[in-house]
């Protein structure tokens, strides 16, 4: 039931785009087309799930056994990188189709805050969660990494449609590319604000 | 002082470069809130700039993006013990955006862009010039923001009653942004 909370949770009502501003630039970014919001999506959730695994072990196992919590920013960026580098090279040598389909993706993950967001949150003393705070087990963290990655993806799938209709249509001159993107993000953030309440 | 300029207004890194959108939006929910972010950036964005113009020419070129990062990382750590001593408030309500300054790709992107190209005083120029950009941006969003959704500025109210709650949550963030960015459009435009 826990699991099934959180999954519903940072997918619908405390979207990670939508609603906690990660990501964002990605979201812009490569979202004119759905094809490519799916590989994005697909490679984040991919490297969101792992690099929560593996931070929040070195959180829990390494630095705060030896009183370095300071240095989680480094550290977590670090394991990123070198998480992201190494997904790349194992997935050119065991599919290489699949990482044709994400191969572009992989390095802009690096610098995609929302990997290191999910990370930095999951550790955090006062996680709030349904009203409650509660410190999360390593279980819990990765569904809750996976369920980002699932809003995420829904996020950025939905507003892919939604531009590829916009790139049709007669925009003001001033509002063409970014800027209506923005209030069509907008708009949507607003449906997701719906979900509310929800849990 | 060509230098300083550019950052704020020909390449203002929110309005014209579209960089840093996460605390850009996130962080805006009031024009102190805005502040603080865009000047905690530019704290990290002149140190940064000015210790990669020194090191640039010591670091071989194929590693040179992660030790950008470890550099960045190390600043951004400095920066949020000293906003935890100083600013607990600020500290508090910036929350997991501070520690999320090494993934703001204004940073690395004035790195690469110009920082490992130029002396330690034009980067400091340049850094300053774009740093200042991007805290005048956040500065003003979050006040239009604050006065919309609270009825405020500056965290002093000037009328009873409430804002339009909308504003200082999500969806106000984009649809400002993307109404400030046609704006900015409009009027350089007609330059």
């Amino acid at each position: 039931m826990e699991y099934i909370i959180i999954l519903i949770s940072a997918v619908f009502v405390n979207n990670i785009v939508l609603s906690q501003f990660l990501g964002v630039c990605p979201f812009l970014g490569v979202s004119k087309k759905v094809s490519t919001a799916v590989g994005m999506s697909g490679a984040v959730c991919f490297v969101m799930a792992l690099s929560t695994l593996v931070t929040y072990l070195i959180q829990y196992y390494v630095l705060l056994p030896l009183n370095i919590e300071f240095m989680q920013t480094i550290a977590f960026i670090l394991v990123i990188a070198a998480l992201v580098q190494m997904v790349e090279i194992i997935l050119k040598k065991i599919s290489p189709s699949l990482y044709q389909a994400l191969g572009i993706f992989l390095p802009l993950i690096t610098t995609n805050c929302a990997v290191l967001g999910v990370a930095l949150m999951v550790v955090q003393k006062d996680f709030t969660f349904c009203g409650a705070s509660h410190m999360l087990n390593l279980g819990e963290s990765v569904v809750f990494a996976v369920a980002s990655a699932i809003g995420y993806g829904v996020a950025i799938i939905l507003f892919a449609g939604m531009r590829e209709q916009i790139a049709t249509s007669n925009v003001p001159k001033a509002f063409k590319g970014t800027p209506i993107a923005l209030v069509t993000a907008g708009i949507l953030a607003l449906a997701f604000m719906g979900f509310s309440g929800l849990v | 002082m060509g230098l300083l300029t550019a950052g704020i207004v020909k390449n203002n890194p929110t309005f014209v470069l579209v960089l840093g959108m996460c605390p850009t939006l996130a962080t805006t929910t009031s024009a102190l809130n805005g502040m603080g972010m865009g000047l905690a950036t530019l704290a990290v964005l002149v140190l940064s700039n000015m210790l990669i113009a020194a090191f640039a020419p010591l670091i071989p070129d194929k590693v040179r993006i992660p030790s950008y990062i470890v550099l960045i990382a190390t600043l951004v750590t400095v920066v949020q013990l000293f906003m935890q001593a100083y600013t607990p408030a600020l500290y508090e309500s910036l929350g997991i955006f501070i520690p999320l300054i090494v993934v703001n790709c204004i940073i690395l992107g004035r790195a690469e862009a110009f920082a490992n190209k130029h002396g330690v005083f034009e980067s400091l120029l340049d850094g300053l010039g774009v740093g200042l950009g991007f805290t005048i941006s956040l500065t003003v969003l979050g006040l239009i923001r604050e006065i919309l959704g609270n009825l405020s500025v500056f965290g002093v109210k000037f009328s009873g009653g409430d804002g339009i709650l909308v504003f200082v949550l999500a969806p106000g963030a984009f649809l400002v942004l993307g109404c400030l960015m046609a704006l900015f459009n409009k009027l350089s435009e007609k330059k």
